[in-house]
């Protein structure tokens, strides 16, 4: 017999084949019950969609069949995820820019950046808890307890790592001949990162601030005791200093609902949910795979 | 880039760009040390509002599961006892699961777009809000697995860990829900580390005749190993403070019990159900609770870091 053969009875050979199969296994078990429940959502909640779900408020849980709408949980995520952001990301971005632009590697931005990673491991509803403590307990803020506000400041705690990363690690892979090339005609420090580091690094510092919001609109955890809910309308600046609803927190109280009609806007609300963090996923992937491409020109 | 700033330095300027500079330089510096700020703040104040607890019960509180508002008693074994049982045990289901499929992805078992198709898939499932998982869990997954629960204990009843009978919601739910969470996060990371494994390691086991499972066992696997443990550290820190599919799922309750099939707490769950409506020394233990959970996942996380800053970057 020619050992060169490929021999199916060797033991090395039967083993081969036993771990190759049980990889295969692996990986079903790991995306089958995923696929299942993406397509579950999707097609459960997505039958729930009507005109009425995006315009009435909810009606409060009883045994009637109407269940009414999300407007207000829909509107209260955009509120509540807007102020995150507006409150995450010049706080990410500056910080982001002392660190790729301006540490030398010291003790300061090491401990920086460690922060970073512990803070970004740090539980969400830890966030919650201290922004409870800080603002909610201590009526703070014009002696308001729960508010909208205070939801947004629990959920900029949590974007807050996403964006310094994002931003660091954008603005080291622009090359420094740039900053050479622009410091050398005599421009300054702050002009040239102004100028010409952050617009080379605004797309790929741009997709993961995107992702860090679709990820914090999805948060619950901190906004069961930071903003609560509401199922009212909201109609002005005021109400961001009372209890707001969201998305997140309306899919909770309503799952936990023993009424048919509130489960099944717990579903719809789902889909909303799920369907446009998919799709800001989806975007910002084809847009990074694009400007992969362009960078080389 | 300190070149570049000696160069910046030693340049004349006027005044106001002078000034504009440093101005911007400075509240960069600021904006950095937010992190920290933040961090320690979080730290500081969750440990003085849980000090009226800590005080009055010490670390008695950590081994007594009575949780009493009405006589003022309180004690967060169950809870933390629920959190460790559930996160562990969801990781020990997770690593192989996970690793299995990073090797099938990294691995040329199948054509490249494939394994990208498979691999991104998995990293979209990670951004599915862990509220709609529960919402999931409660309406498809319980009722799904109800008779699988009660053939346990029918068959397995005399382990404790099978011996109550399952009515509904338990911790073992919470366990299999937990997977579904980390699978994508211990798969994308393991994959990462698996691919930073430079070929040339490869191609010189397949040249000395290894047969493809020999290499990634004994050459493969070893190199990625640092990475693949922080992984999965890190992971186990998610699982620690994953508040909403396991509070949806878990049953909510503070009666201690050995047995999976019986409804559990953890402490998130805890936190997550009682905070809205707690008052008085309750709102102090409640705060005690987290600073537990927050010294497991900061010892959990920082640890992980500490690994891969010692183990990376071998080959």
């Amino acid at each position: 017999m020619n050992s060169l053969y490929y021999q199916k009875r060797l033991s090395r050979n039967i083993g081969d084949k036993l771990f190759t199969s049980l990889s295969v296994i692996c990986a079903l078990i790991a995306v089958l019950p995923l696929i299942f429940l993406v397509t579950y959502i999707l097609i459960k909640g997505g039958s729930q969609i009507t005109p009425e779900l995006f315009t009435l408020e909810p009606n409060p849980p009883g045994d009637d069949l109407d269940a009414g709408g999300i407007n207000p949980a829909l509107i209260g995520t955009l509120i509540i995820t807007s102020i995150a952001s507006i409150i995450a990301i010049p706080v990410g971005v500056g910080g982001g820019i002392y660190l790729a632009e301006y540490s030398k590697g010291g003790a300061f931005s090491r401990f920086i950046r460690f922060g970073v990673n512990v803070l970004a491991g740090v539980p969400s509803i830890i966030a919650g808890v201290f922004i409870y403590a800080l603002i909610v307990s201590t009526k703070i803020l014009f002696g308001s307890m729960y508010s909208g506000l205070a939801g947004g400041m629990a959920l900029s705690i949590l974007m807050l790592p996403t964006v310094i990363k994002t931003t660091d690690e954008g603005l080291k892979l622009v090359p420094n001949e740039l900053r050479y090339a622009s410091l050398g005609v005599g421009a300054s420090m702050y002009t040239t990162i102004l100028k010409v580091t952050l617009p080379s690094a605004f797309r790929s510092i741009a997709t993961g601030v995107v992702l860090g919001i679709a990820r914090a609109a999805g948060e619950t955890a901190p906004l069961i005791f930071t903003a609560l809910f509401s199922y009212y309308y909201i109609t002005g600046f005021g109400d961001l200093f009372y209890e707001m609803g969201s998305l997140a927190v309306l899919i909770y109280n309503f799952a936990l609902e023993p009424y048919d009609a509130q489960n099944k806007l717990a579903w719809a609300a789902s889909f909303i949910l799920v369907l446009s963090i998919l799709l800001v996923n989806i975007f910002s992937r084809i847009l990074a795979a694009f400007s992969e491409k362009t960078k080389r020109v | 880039m300190e070149e570049k700033l000696t160069l910046f330095k030693n340049r004349k300027r006027f005044g106001i760009e002078k000034n504009i500079d440093i101005i911007f330089k400075n509240t960069a510096l600021v904006l950095s040390s937010f992190v920290a700020i933040i961090l320690l703040g979080i730290i500081l104040v969750v440990f003085f509002k849980s000090f009226e607890s800590f005080s009055r019960y010490g670390l008695m509180f950590l081994v007594t599961s009575e949780w009493n508002p009405v006589k003022d008693e309180y004690g967060a074994f169950t809870a933390i006892y629920g959190t460790l049982v559930t996160s562990f045990l969801s990781l020990l289901i997770t690593i192989p699961l996970g690793i299995g499929t990073a090797i099938f992805i990294t691995e040329d078992f199948i054509p490249k777009v494939f394994r990208e198709i498979i691999g991104s898939f998995v990293e979209l499932l990670a951004a599915i809000p862990s509220v709609v998982l529960g919402l999931w869990a409660i309406f498809v997954m319980e009722p799904f697995l109800r008779a699988f629960f009660v053939f346990l204990y029918n068959f397995f009843g005399w382990i404790p860990l099978f011996s109550t009978e399952p009515t509904g919601r338990n911790s073992l739910l919470a366990i299999l829900i937990l997977v579904v969470m980390l699978l994508p996060i211990v798969t994308s990371i393991a994959r990462d580390s698996l691919n930073q494994v430079p070929k040339k390691l490869r191609n010189a086991a397949y040249g000395i005749g290894a047969s493809r499972w020999k290499t990634i066992f004994s050459v493969i696997l070893p190199a990625a190993l640092s990475g693949i443990m922080a992984g999965v550290l890190l992971a186990l820190g998610r699982a620690m403070g994953e508040t909403m599919a396991v509070t949806m799922i878990i049953g909510n309750s503070n009666a201690f019990s050995w047995s999976l099939l019986s409804p559990g707490y953890t402490i998130s769950s805890m936190l997550a159900n009682q905070f809205g409506e707690a008052d008085g020394s309750q709102v102090s233990s409640l705060f005690y609770a987290a600073f537990v959970l927050m010294i497991l996942s900061l010892v959990v996380n920082i640890f992980a870091q500490w690994l891969v800053k010692k183990f990376s970057l071998k080959y």
